[in-house]
């Protein structure tokens, strides 16, 4: 951790200026996960008069639950759609966008506005599109005999939120793989066509593996974006319905803690959550450190 | 304008890493002070010690009678010139001038008169309004000199300003800074490594090595008579040749060098010393490995039988010679200069 | 490019049309349902052309009161509210924050920047109640505080700052001790200034972020005073199973989502090195 050659003499000044945001991390970061951790080993009598010590209780209980399996099971699912989907689809348009000179800009504009979209109204574009009286593709596809109600099936309903969240995260994809092409040296691209490789051939034998280190911190932070940025999308199409299909981990604290009050499982939650995204964020971290380098 | 004294200086980094072994350094008032050395010597470091940039692990630092160890850098008046100029990048020219002034509470009037003073001086006056980016280097060194200038300190301080230009444009400069400090009388610390710019703008010479003074004199004093092997080989271009003197003593006889001073192994001359043909010293005879002709003068390298290493010489113009000759080389007597390996230092 | 064929050039223009399109079909649908009246929009057959509607829909939107939510001028303003403390909050304690772990060197500096750093690792989705608690403990529940400061500690901004800061040569500092400023003199004379466009570009990123946020105005605020739009479209779009209003709401939901677009279209350049550096 490095400062400058030379320091300002400290004396209160620097503690003066780290206090806003050590205080705000304290009291609404680290003080309610270390609430969190607590109540996960705690239960509380049915007043709420009194808490006692129960150890793994809650942990271990989740784990036996077969709803909270499924919701684990459902959670990866979504995640690696989204993942899948998003940066497939941002790729194409990053290659393709990549090989203009005139146009580049102009389709870019066109296809980054959508980051600007929050989750939630993103949530409610789509449900109506998708809305089983009023939605026009439900409409659409009555014509070729399916029958779409996401409010019924709960695979629709899946694929809903899919659908949704991984339009919204296609800028962002489009934006990071654009970059990683345009840092892809067009000697190599050269060298490659004068070697006799065709577009398709120098695309997997020389662009994509120059570009695994974009694709791999995109999985990362896709894996983030669909676990605990995507509560409004569901919030806003099928509130974890039909029957738990789409109550994803992050949208079952809301609801078992928020709404159930179920607050030693709910806070059980958290902290599984919790561990995710520390490793999560170790791994992306260890991994841009080697970014660096590259 | 002041004299700043050195005494028993020490600089300690964490870890025990010492950088500066004690250094003792009285610079006179109005005096042009040249830390030469070769890199991670120390130089820069005593330089940064005496901005108050460093602190002082030990001993004390006076800038006119007054010991500043304590002081910030603001507060012991001095202005310094760094290596990459350090301009503040988002400021016109003339407020990069004005700020150290502002700063000082300097009056509005005072500020202008100096800033335009120095701007005059230095020929920047068309670039006031520009930004740094929209400079040349050269131009981009003088705007950090004016903002020395205009705060007319007690002390210039210079750390390595030149060594970011191209060889062409750090002649003039030399030039320029040494009629300037002529001009202003302000004392001045000047950090180079580079020893031709040392030798041309010192009044006085510190040669620094390990994080100690080798030798402090004038320049021709430290050239003509170098206090130990380090100065010998790093001031002077091409360096001093060095001839262990038991080659000597078998080429011409150990009779002739026998009242040297104990202790005393190596022989150095200076390649501009050397001469061709016979006459008052000693004479080898040497065989021409190779010239090169670096204009205004031709540098020989000379095997001599006896001696390992290949010896250099400097003539003037260029000599009849072809590489292969066979040529007398004469070592004139009061060119010689004794060293003891075991000590590093001149014996005489 | 290293060949030239023509194929290849419409193939490309093919795609990312394609691609464009798929990307602004639910917005158009949307700007479509805004531009008519409420019976083109009963079944799925809606119509695929804008309508004429759409001046009188927004201004239904603007001057209505909808039961069960703020009217629409008010959601907007706490929205703005919200965006806008979030972004200078966030700025300002961090750029103060990096300032201080790399001009100072003091005792504590490590773990501060450790305590900083842990926040990325604890985003707000997983531990909605005590959080939820603590604001409601300090009395914070319906309050542009509550709203807003505790999402104001920012450690991707913190982050950002430092490595700026440490890209500015050391001589300036200096150079600036010599010339007698002092640490705050410094910071508001040198590092400032110098921080601009990256101030500006976490400006962009920032208030998109605040104007997006829906869970943590959905836990704090009850009151419909401290609506925002994000939870007043929501919550329009919920209710409207009953009574569909389509037109109505998704003139609404165009409205919610212009402000960040715009931001993003405008000033793309400013976005993109937001998004990108504080992804380092």
């Amino acid at each position: 951790m490095d400062t400058k050659r030379t320091v300002f003499p400290a004396r209160g000044l620097p503690y003066l200026l780290v206090a806003p945001q050590l205080l705000i991390t304290l009291i609404f970061f680290i003080w309610p996960a270390g609430q969190a951790v607590k109540s996960s080993f705690e239960a509380e009598d049915p007043f709420g008069l009194s808490t006692r010590f129960v150890g793994m209780q809650h942990y271990l209980r989740l784990f036996s639950e077969p709803a909270y399996l499924a919701s684990i099971g459902r959670t990866a699912v979504f995640a690696l759609a989204v993942s899948i989907i998003s940066m497939g689809f941002a790729l194409i348009l990053a290659v393709a966008v990549n090989r203009l000179v005139r146009s580049a800009s102009a389709y870019s504009t066109l296809l980054l506005w959508p980051y600007a979209v929050s989750p939630v109204v993103a949530g409610i574009l789509w449900w109506f599109i998708f809305n089983s009286t009023t939605g026009i593709l439900p409409f659409a596809l009555e014509q070729i005999r399916i029958r779409w109600n996401h409010q019924l099936n709960g695979t629709q309903a899946m694929i809903l939120i899919i659908i949704a969240a991984s339009w919204k995260q296609v800028s962002y994809n489009f934006l990071f793989f654009l970059a990683g092409l345009q840092s892809v040296p067009q000697s190599l691209n050269e060298a490659a066509a004068i070697d006799g490789a065709g577009p398709v051939k120098r695309f997997w034998t020389i662009v994509f593996p120059l570009l695994s280190p974009t694709t791999f911190f995109l999985l990362i932070v896709n894996l983030n974006y669909t676990m605990f940025d995507t509560f409004g999308i569901v919030d806003a199409t099928t509130g974890g319905g039909p029957n738990q299909a789409t109550n994803t981990l992050v949208y079952k604290v809301y609801t078992d803690g928020y709404i159930g009050l179920n607050l030693g499982s709910s806070s059980a939650q958290s902290v599984i959550l919790m561990a995710f995204v520390i490793a999560l964020t170790v791994i992306q971290f260890r991994y841009v450190e080697r970014r660096v380098q590259y | 304008m002041a004299s700043i004294d050195i005494k028993g200086v020490k600089k300690v980094y964490q870890g025990n890493v010492t950088a500066i072994h004690g250094i003792d350094l009285a610079i006179g008032d109005g005096e042009l002070v040249v830390l030469v050395g070769p890199s991670g010597c120390g130089k820069s470091t005593l330089l940064r010690m005496i901005a108050g940039l460093e602190t002082i692990t030990e001993g004390t630092i006076a800038i006119d009678s007054a010991v500043v160890n304590s002081r910030e850098p603001a507060e012991r008046d001095i202005a310094m010139v760094f290596q990459n100029y350090a301009l503040y990048p988002h400021m016109s020219v003339r407020q990069n001038l004005e700020y150290g002034l502002k700063n000082r509470g300097t009056p509005r009037a005072e500020i202008d008169s100096r800033v335009a003073e120095a701007a005059r001086m230095l020929e920047i006056e068309p670039f006031l309004e520009r930004k740094p980016r929209q400079l040349s280097g050269g131009q981009r060194q003088r705007v950090a000199m004016g903002r020395a200038i205009v705060r007319q300190p007690k002390a210039f301080l210079f750390d390595e300003p030149l060594s970011n230009l191209d060889a062409k444009l750090r002649g003039q400069m030399r030039v320029e800074i040494r009629r300037l400090q002529h001009r202003l009388k302000t004392t001045s610390v000047y950090v180079t490594h580079d020893q031709l710019e040392a030798m041309t703008l010192a009044d006085r010479l510190v040669v620094m090595n390990g994080g100690r003074i080798e030798q402090v004199g004038k320049p021709t004093e430290v050239y003509d008579r170098p206090a130990s092997l380090f100065v010998a080989g790093f001031i002077g271009s091409p360096p001093m040749n060095l001839i262990p003197l038991e080659a000597l003593k078998n080429i011409v006889g150990s009779a002739v060098l026998k009242d040297l001073p104990t202790e005393t192994d190596l022989i150095g001359v200076r390649p501009d010393r050397m001469q061709t043909g016979e006459g008052e010293g000693f004479v080898l005879t040497g065989t021409v490995d190779l010239i090169e002709p670096v204009g205004g003068e031709s540098h020989l390298y000379l095997h001599v039988e006896e001696i390992a290493a290949p010896l250099v010489m400097v003539m003037p113009g260029r000599p009849d010679l072809s590489e292969g000759a066979v040529v007398p080389i004469r070592l004139p007597l009061d060119a010689l200069h004794p060293f003891s390996t075991r000590t590093g230092l001149r014996t005489d | 490019m290293v060949e030239n064929r023509p194929f290849l050039a419409v193939l490309t223009h093919l795609v990312l049309l394609a691609g464009v399109v798929i990307v602004a079909f639910p917005v158009y649908i949307a700007l479509v349902a805004a531009t008519h009246g409420p019976t083109a929009l009963t079944s799925g057959a809606m119509p695929l052309l804008p309508g004429g509607e759409l001046f009188a829909n927004v201004m239904q939107v603007l001057t209505e009161n909808r039961r069960g939510v703020a009217p629409f001028w008010l959601m907007a303003w706490n929205s703005l509210w919200m965006a806008v403390i979030i972004t200078l909050g966030k700025i300002a304690i961090s750029i103060i924050s990096a300032f201080a772990i790399v001009y100072f060197r003091f005792p504590g500096r490590v773990l501060a920047f450790w305590l900083i750093f842990i926040t990325l690792m604890l985003p707000v989705e997983v531990r909605i109640i005590p959080t939820f608690k603590v604001v409601a403990d300090l009395g914070l529940l319906n309050s542009y505080a509550g709203l807003t400061i505790p999402l104001i500690a920012s450690a991707t901004a913190t982050f950002l700052f430092r490595q700026f800061f440490m890209t500015i040569p050391d001589e300036l500092m200096e150079a600036a001790r010599v010339d007698g400023a002092g640490p705050l003199k410094f910071f508001r004379d040198i590092l400032l200034p110098l921080s601009r466009t990256n101030i500006a570009a976490l400006c962009v990123i920032l208030f998109i972020y605040g104007w997006m946020q829906y869970l943590w105005p959905l836990l704090v605020t009850i009151d419909p005073n401290y609506y925002t739009l994000m939870m007043g479209v929501k919550r329009m779009a919920a209710v409207s199973d009953a009574d569909p209003q389509w037109n109505i709401i998704m003139a609404a939901v165009l409205l919610a989502m212009l402000p960040p677009i715009l931001i993003v279209v405008f000033m793309q350049r400013l976005f993109v090195k937001g998004l990108v550096e504080t992804e380092k």
